[in-house]
């Protein structure tokens, strides 16, 4: 897997390099402000863009413009946001183009590696990896009297919905709340049909899902 | 930016049963009620014209508002005597314990002038005494100070009350009001009932005629029934042009009133920077707070977690050749250590700074907030631009605080969070359809929202009657900078 890497920090950079060929990754470039990522992204083509949020030079969101910019001029390039905030704001405007291929997740996340290129690999193949922060958040809120389709969801399929919003997959999920992978298969198929998802490539729904649950 | 303006602040209640009962006959409130601050006035928004029954019963209103202050004309008139009668047996010494009740009397009945030319005549006059040092301007009840001989306090008072300036100008205006104050107050009246005696000519004018009266009404000799009738038209003139014009009048009143009972531009001065020295010992009082609470937070958490993790790995460094099972349980526990003071070095900063004001200004901020909020947030704005850095912090702190507030204690299902820039100041609008019933002098965070905008000069208006909906209104005077395309 091509990876481009864009981070400011030098020891961070160094780390994620050695960390992402550590596990077989090929990192093709590593960058270190916005406009080089988009020049990067645009020479080598690389599988999977991992960025962090806040780059030089003006050292605010830079790298999230960057991450989408270098999506709306290659749609469905897969980035994977890396920061040490989450922000249900920022993760709205990653899934806003519900192409997929997106994740957004703490640094603390880097810890544990193994994990974190498993994120890497489902963002790169074209789903979603959010990260439980966000949706811890969201589920502190959504038990209130916030409305709407969420409200519809039993508390099961809420627990799969966070899940699939993580980015895992239905075993993955059976493994998590030991049930079932049968069972998960059910809740998915009651989820799409309660947000109202039309049958299509099931990866796809599953973008569209976690989206209906980030813009409630 | 300009010299931050003086917000007037009105004393505490003054004791005049009779009058606030009057006032509240006439429609218009208890005079003693402490009004909220007027929220600025942006735009030259046009008022629909008047019709004719408007003016006709504003003149009516303002004609019996005039009939009230001939209450007050009289009760300055009562205390310039008292006064007098103080002044005079002072030389026979227990006078001199009767000077300090009547000044305070006094500051009360202008200070009860002064509000009811904001309410009534549209004049507003700001208190203009100078604070003791106690913070207190005298008017209020005294309590709590140290025992001290009633000679002494009485002196003491007198003379602290007699080196402001503001009550040399009040007693001027207790000796000219009861001169001016009855022409400009009853001139409405006297001109409506002049205008009814000329309507009722036809049916008196025999009865007077015949009773030895001299038969002018104005310049019009009464000599029949066909002047009498020329009188009926004249009267209603006399009662038009009395209520057209008494709103006028009692503008005038407020006017005459405001040249002596206003703060001097010096006495404006003096306020305002005792205005700024409070705002000033607030802002590095909270600023230092935030400092304290800051340090602690890092000392019992991310640093607390530091040194632990430390120990940890050197416990680790020991076992990895001996017991590598260990030694890998104790990493792991070091690893989440780390991640716990990452994850409380995160709340700390987004109670500094939070990331997205930094990274997109005020309004994703708010918009973010939004989004962490349980209630339904509804985020609209029409900024152009950005404010400056510490009053969108302020500002974005304050909307966090009111959307907690309204979460809290409010019920509210949908909250609605305007942000605006109509002119000179920065305007938040919140607004929930809560139970309401939010009341600042409640001792909610709401004074503390205020004292905190106050550094700005911002302004905190609440609305929130029992029952609900409650709107709270920011505005904070500031530029925005240049502007930028926004992003959404």
């Amino acid at each position: 897997m091509r990876v481009v890497i864009a981070e400011d920090l030098f020891l961070l950079r160094d780390g994620l390099t050695r960390l992402l060929e550590a596990h077989g990754c090929d990192v093709v470039g590593a960058v270190g402000t916005g406009p080089g990522l988009l020049a990067a992204v645009a020479e080598q083509r690389p599988d999977i863009a991992v960025v962090d949020v806040r780059l030089p030079p003006s050292f605010t969101d830079e790298g999230l413009r960057a991450a989408l910019q270098a999506r709306q001029e290659f749609p469905g390039f897969p980035v994977l946001v890396l920061s040490q905030y989450v922000e249900q704001l920022y993760a709205r405007e990653l899934l806003a183009d519900g192409s997929g291929g997106v994740g957004y997740l703490l640094k603390d996340r880097v810890f544990e590696s193994s994990q974190f290129v498993d994120a890497l690999r489902r963002v790169a193949a074209g789903g979603t990896a959010m990260d439980p922060e966000v949706i811890a958040r969201l589920l502190a809120h959504s038990s209130g009297q916030r409305s709407g389709t969420l409200a519809s969801l039993s508390k099961r399929e809420r627990d799969v919905l966070a899940l699939m919003a993580e980015g895992r997959s239905n075993a993955a999920i059976a493994e998590r709340l030991v049930v079932s992978e049968r069972a998960v298969a059910k809740h998915t198929a009651s989820i799409f049909m309660k947000l109202d998802l039309a049958p299509s490539d099931d990866d796809n729904r599953r973008v569209l899902a976690v989206l209906a649950y980030l813009g409630r | 930016m300009g010299v931050p303006k003086y917000t007037p602040e009105f004393g505490p209640q003054a004791h005049c049963a009779s009058l606030c009962l009057a006032a509240m006959l006439m429609g218009m409130g208890p005079l003693a009620s402490a009004q909220p601050p007027a929220p600025l006035r942006f735009g030259r928004g046009r008022e629909p014209r008047p019709t004719w029954r408007d003016r006709m019963s504003r003149g009516l209103v303002a004609t019996g508002r005039g009939v009230l202050f001939v209450g007050f004309v009289v009760a300055s008139a009562a205390l310039w005597a008292a006064l007098s009668v103080a002044l005079t047996f002072s030389f026979l010494g227990f006078g001199l314990l009767l000077i300090p009740p009547a000044l305070l009397a006094m500051r009360r009945l202008a200070n009860l002038y002064r509000r009811a030319s904001t309410a009534w005549c549209g004049v507003p006059i700001a208190v203009p005494y100078r604070r003791f040092r106690d913070g207190r301007d005298g008017t209020g009840r005294d309590g709590g100070d140290e025992p001290e001989g009633i000679w002494r306090h009485s002196l003491r008072l007198s003379g602290k009350l007699l080196s402001d300036p503001a009550t040399w100008r009040d007693l001027l205006w207790l000796l000219l009001d009861p001169c001016v104050g009855w022409v400009l107050t009853l001139l409405p009246l006297v001109l409506v009932l002049w205008g009814l005696f000329g309507v009722a000519m036809p049916g008196i004018q025999g009865t007077l005629r015949s009773g030895g009266w001299d038969h002018w009404y104005a310049f019009i000799p009464v000599t029949g029934q066909l002047t009498a009738s020329l009188c009926v038209l004249l009267g209603l003139v006399f009662i038009w042009s009395g209520l057209r014009s008494a709103p006028w009048w009692l503008r005038t009143y407020g006017r005459f009133a405001s040249s002596l009972l206003s703060p001097t531009p010096k006495a404006q001065l003096a306020l305002q920077v005792g205005h700024l020295t409070k705002t000033r010992a607030e802002a590095v009082d909270s600023g230092a707070a935030e400092l304290r609470r800051i340090e602690r937070d890092l000392h019992d958490g991310a640093q607390a977690r530091l040194v632990a993790m430390g120990m940890t790995l050197g416990a680790a460094e020991q076992l990895v050749v001996d017991n590598p099972a260990a030694a890998r349980a104790l990493l792991i526990e070091a690893r989440d250590s780390s991640a716990k003071a990452l994850a409380e070095l995160r709340d700390l900063v987004r109670g500094i700074h939070p990331p997205v004001l930094a990274d997109r200004g005020l309004v994703d901020a708010v918009r973010a907030l939004a989004l962490d909020s349980p209630l339904q947030v509804d985020v609209t704005s029409d900024l152009a631009g950005r404010p400056p850095a510490p009053i969108e912090s302020a500002v974005y702190f304050a909307i966090s605080e009111l959307l907690t507030n309204a979460s809290k204690h409010s019920g509210a299902r949908h909250v609605s969070v305007e942000l605006r820039h109509p002119g000179p100041a920065l305007r938040a609008l919140v607004s929930d359809d809560g139970s309401g019933g939010a009341d600042p002098a409640a001792g909610s965070g709401l004074r503390g929202i205020e004292r905190r905008l106050a550094t700005f000069d911002g302004v905190l208006v609440v609305l929130s009657p029992v029952g609900g909906p409650t709107t709270i209104t920011i505005d904070v005077p500031c530029e925005l900078s240049s502007p930028k395309t926004s992003s959404s």
